[in-house]
């Protein structure tokens, strides 16, 4: 493999990191110069993370060199932090950078004028995202979870107003509180086995003391808690709708991804850590996920039915699909989270495009007009987006109520699961799996909780089909005083694109479903990811650089 | 030492929970410190203790005896650190939250 390409894999931290620092020198007033960075700097992300996308199916499945490493500074791996690369962590990664143009794209219009230092905040986060998918020791993870947290906690404060700051300080109160049950979690592991690595956890997990198996145990299950704090599980979801309502919308787009952060780690974790070798432990934690899941989908779905605010909607939308994500983690099988991920990516896109798409529809509506928003603006929700009315400038787009409707059409389609979108490809590919778990026509028995939750995944997309229908119908067909928003075309656009996204994966769902397959079929091997970590050689051409 | 150790991480982390569950912001930020303090020992705690050694491998590399782990040192470095930033953040966002909504209930209004 040719040098360049060997450190491309540090790219997705470095890029946005130089990025970020660069805006803060300029100064707040050249909101051109600082736009024009910015979106730069996504696109040569988008760019590099497709080229590792590349690399990453360039790999065989079933071989040893399925995940590619990248050991920091030099270091030997057990030793030093490393970066590494395998098909999901690059899904993970290209998802990222496309939802950050959609959104900063989005942004573009007026959001990033409404308070200071939005486009270092923002790269920050995309550091921290990117560093989060790519590492492979278990302290870093902490440390690239807390600068992801730290930016999207300027992000959700973005704009200011009384709304913005109480959910913010519900948000940072609960992740610092997660955050506490991580560090307990990684130095209970760290006690038991002395390693932070994640290969070298895998490696040494099977010969941890008997004695010391409870303790282990319980690290990795406070561990477990503290993602699902992030992940939205229920019970520890209760302050996600409102923080996601309260955001900026294209603050809120980006945050769809903070919650699938979670899922990730989660699912990176159990089947490396508790997959079919390691003894005693094997699958463990899985009934929780499952359980937890099914409930998280089971109270977002009455959660969607009883929002009347369009944001708490998409908030709980997030939820429901972050609810079967961690349940289709729970069951484990390789071509349920082939699914999954294919779910995962559809989902994003479309709760993103919902959340933009939300604000323009917003504008439509007659402030106080509609009594059952009426709730929302005593929480003053509204008086402070309408901040500056006058700054805008650019092109309005024609015919906006007629636009807005068809994309809310399509994310109806895409989020409640209906074909012919990718949202019900994504669906069908998960659920086939969940009630065939030996392939097509086996005459396996399908465990009842199965059934359970293949119920809940359908009425949960029933749930949302009905709830966002209303919402649709009053907004669009009967409002009781029409206004047509002043919508700009690079408003639209990013929303146009993102359900483009969706058309597409649809169309290429063949492709993308054998990606995804190759995928989960890698992270079901975890031998292959632990050989690309440990036997992991100093890049070439820079041998002598290898410390003794 | 061992005992001490631990009734002083029962004790932070039982105040700071209770803290942490208050309606005042003011408690809550205490309750949040007094817990990172919490952490930060049991880091600490998890690298075994031992008096009188220092993080750094001798002349001989000699591993039995003199020799404390400094991984767990630099873990609670970094916790320190991070902690230390978000406590910052945060108590800029409790202020925010004052002036705004002119009470220091962390909902924004008393309960009644």
């Amino acid at each position: 493999m040719m040098d360049w390409a060997r450190h491309l894999i540090i790219v997705p931290i470095l890029l946005p990191l130089v990025t970020g620092a660069a805006l803060l020198l300029i100064d707040e007033v050249r909101h051109g110069l600082k736009a024009l960075i910015s979106m730069t700097s996504t696109l040569l992300l988008f760019a590099a993370t497709l080229a590792l996308m590349r690399i990453a199916d360039g790999t065989p499945v079933g071989n040893d060199a399925l995940s590619w490493s990248y050991a920091i500074g030099s270091w030997p791996a057990p030793f030093a932090i490393v970066l590494v690369l395998d098909r999901l962590a690059a899904l993970m990664l290209v998802l990222t950078s496309v939802l950050a143009i959609a959104s900063l794209g989005f942004s573009l219009a007026r959001w990033h004028k409404a308070g200071p230092h939005f486009h270092t905040l923002f790269q920050f986060l995309l550091m921290g995202l990117g560093g989060a998918f790519l590492t492979g020791d278990l302290f870093n993870l902490f440390v690239f979870f807390e600068v992801t947290l730290a930016a999207s906690y300027g992000l959700l404060l973005h704009g200011s107003g009384m709304f913005r700051v109480r959910s913010g300080l519900h948000y940072i109160a609960i992740n610092l509180a997660a955050s506490l049950l991580f560090l307990i979690g990684v130095s209970m592991i760290y006690g038991v086995t002395g390693t932070l690595n994640m290969a070298d956890l895998a490696v040494r997990l099977p010969t941890v003391p008997p004695d010391n198996r409870m303790l282990l145990a319980s690290g990795t299950a406070i561990l477990g808690v503290a993602f699902l704090v992030k992940a939205g599980v229920w019970p520890l979801c209760f302050w996600l709708p409102s923080a996601y309502m309260a955001a900026a919308a294209p603050v809120a787009a980006v945050f769809v991804l903070l919650t699938k952060i979670g899922f990730y780690v989660l699912l990176r974790l159990s089947l490396l850590l508790f997959g079919s070798e390691a003894g005693e432990l094997t699958g463990f934690g899985g009934m929780v996920l499952l359980t937890g899941g099914m409930a998280t989908v089971a109270f977002a779905s009455f959660g969607v039915l009883a929002s009347q605010a369009m944001g708490r909607l998409a908030g709980y939308s997030v939820l429901v699909s972050s609810g079967t994500l961690l349940a289709a983690v729970g069951m484990g099988d390789t071509s349920v989270v082939s699914g999954a991920l294919f779910y995962l990516v559809s989902s994003t896109l479309s709760t993103a495009a919902l959340f933009m798409l939300i604000e323009l529809v917003e504008r439509a509506r007659e402030p106080g007009a509609d009594l059952l928003t009426v709730t929302m603006e005593a929480y003053g929700d509204e008086i402070d987006l309408e901040e500056d009315e006058p700054a805008e400038v650019g092109v309005i787009m024609p015919g906006a109520l007629a636009v807005l409707g068809i994309c809310y059409g399509c994310v109806v389609l895409l989020l409640a699961g209906l074909p012919p979108l990718s949202g019900f490809v994504s669906k069908f590919a998960m659920l086939t799996s969940m009630i065939n778990l030996d392939g097509l026509g086996s005459p396996m028995e399908v465990p009842a909780r199965t059934w359970v939750l293949v119920a809940l995944v359908i009425l949960s997309g029933l749930a949302t089909l009905i709830a966002m229908m209303r919402t649709g119908i009053r907004t669009f067909w009967a409002p009781l005083e029409l206004i047509v928003p002043r919508v700009l075309v690079v408003e639209v656009a990013p929303i146009i694109m993102l359900i483009a996204l969706c058309f597409f994966l649809t169309l290429a769902g063949g492709g993308v479903l054998n990606y995804t397959d190759a995928a989960a079929r890698s992270l079901h091997i975890p031998a292959s990811y632990i050989g690309g970590v440990l036997e992991s050689v100093a890049p070439p051409g820079n041998s002598e650089a290898v410390p003794r | 030492m061992e005992l001490t150790l631990s009734i002083a991480i029962g004790v932070l982390t039982g105040s700071g929970v209770w803290l942490l569950l208050r309606p005042r912001t003011y408690q809550v930020i205490i309750g949040l410190s007094l817990l990172s303090y919490a952490v930060n020992l049991f880091i600490f705690s998890m690298g075994r203790l031992r008096v009188g050694a220092a993080p750094v491998l001798g002349a001989e590399g000699a591993l039995e005896a003199g020799y404390t782990d400094p991984v767990p040192q630099a873990l609670v470095l970094t916790a320190i650190v991070i902690g230390f930033a978000t406590t910052a953040l945060f108590l800029v966002v409790l202020l925010a939250a004052r002036g705004l909504t002119g009470s220091d209930h962390v909902d924004g209004r008393e309960s009644r």
